[in-house]
């Protein structure tokens, strides 16, 4: 929820690497979203078109890579995938586990930027 | 004009992430253990911490509360009833508590005149918790009257929980209330959580919650768990 709230945020973390690297505008933003970071994708395409508009960003891609919950089995000692969120149980051998690898990630994984070459006679 | 990819890997919400950390060591600093609460509207979190502050007063403890509502004082002025320090948060539209309310509310505070701290959500099982507090535990409260596959319906909100409290016990069999479902339901969705069958009416329950309140404080905190005071 509050996909609004969260566009704001990418829009001011992402403005402000692409000022550090000097950049003339953003073309795509990737996300890694995880099942359980409670966002709704739809929701953040939607304010994402409208809230970037007059900002470095306006026009860009959002790109958003779904992650699954991964589990740790104490049991088979390993990372296992999970389908959805309802169960939470390895599905090798269907012990329980609440020791999440991933599923609550909400970060920008990365920026593609345009530089412009602002100084020609270099 | 070229185009470059910067790598990030940097988390959103960021803001509320770092007030959230900064109040947690906060918190750990002046030893006090942080309880959040979340529900549905009506669940009777109010009515469950306002039983939680009067026997943790009886013990000898020394707790305070924040309440957090979009509009009224009511339950504030129903929690102070236990003699309980306590503040309300109005966040007139938003629907749930951040950080930076919970911080703003502290600001009168001594943190080191207090062991406990609860603070009581806005009623809504959605978007509290994409909203860290800075709190120890996250207990998720349901009542027997709102249905056995209530952890089911919100599997975000009940696997981000520590704990779960089950409320309004005393009409468990007027409502027909499966306890064995719902607790199977619990487990499912986040694996060995801990539950607490409770009653504010009758006082189901309650004992052991302090207990665990007071040991969890204990162990988190490194204080030793010395006997409680228990009055009649």
């Amino acid at each position: 929820m509050h996909e609004l709230s969260i566009v704001y945020s990418i829009i001011t973390s992402a403005t402000e690497a692409a000022e550090r690297e000097k950049a003339t505008l953003v073309k795509v933003v990737t996300l890694r979203l995880g099942a359980l970071a409670g966002v709704v994708e739809d929701s953040l395409q939607f304010c994402f078109e409208a809230a970037t508009k007059d900002t470095m960003l306006e026009g860009s891609t959002l790109v958003v890579h779904r992650l699954p919950v991964i589990i740790h089995c104490a049991t088979c000692k390993k990372d296992h995938e999970i389908q959805g969120i309802q169960s939470y149980r390895c599905p090798v051998c269907d012990a329980p586990s609440f020791d999440l690898r991933q599923g609550r990630e909400l970060e920008i994984e990365s920026l593609e930027i345009e530089v412009g070459d602002d100084n020609p006679d270099r | 004009m070229t185009t470059r990819i910067v790598e990030l890997r940097r988390g959103v919400l960021k803001k509320n992430d770092l007030l959230a950390a900064e109040l947690r060591q906060r918190f750990q600093q002046a030893g006090l253990l942080v309880v959040n609460l979340v529900s549905s509207p009506g669940t009777g979190k109010t009515a469950f911490l306002q039983k939680t502050l009067r026997e943790l007063l009886a013990r000898g403890r020394k707790v305070a509360a924040l309440v957090g509502d979009l509009e009224t004082e009511n339950d504030a002025r129903r929690l102070a009833e236990s003699g309980a320090p306590v503040r309300q948060i109005n966040t007139h539209g938003i629907c749930h508590l951040e950080a930076e309310m919970v911080a703003k509310h502290l600001e009168q505070w001594n943190l080191d005149d207090f062991e406990f701290l609860f603070i009581e959500n806005v009623g809504n099982l959605v978007c509290p918790s994409s909203y860290d507090l800075g709190e120890d535990l996250r207990a998720a409260l349901l009542s027997v009257t709102e249905g056995e596959d209530k952890p089911l319906k919100y599997p975000t909100m009940f696997n981000s929980a520590d704990v779960a409290v089950i409320t309004k016990m005393d009409i468990a069999v007027a409502c027909e209330f499966d306890r064995e479902m719902a607790r199977r339901h619990l487990g499912e969705i986040r694996p060995e959580i801990r539950i607490f069958e409770s009653s504010a009416k009758t006082g189901l329950g309650l004992e052991e919650w302090l207990d665990y309140l007071v040991s969890e404080r204990a162990a988190r905190r490194g204080v030793s768990a010395i006997p409680d005071l228990l009055s009649k």
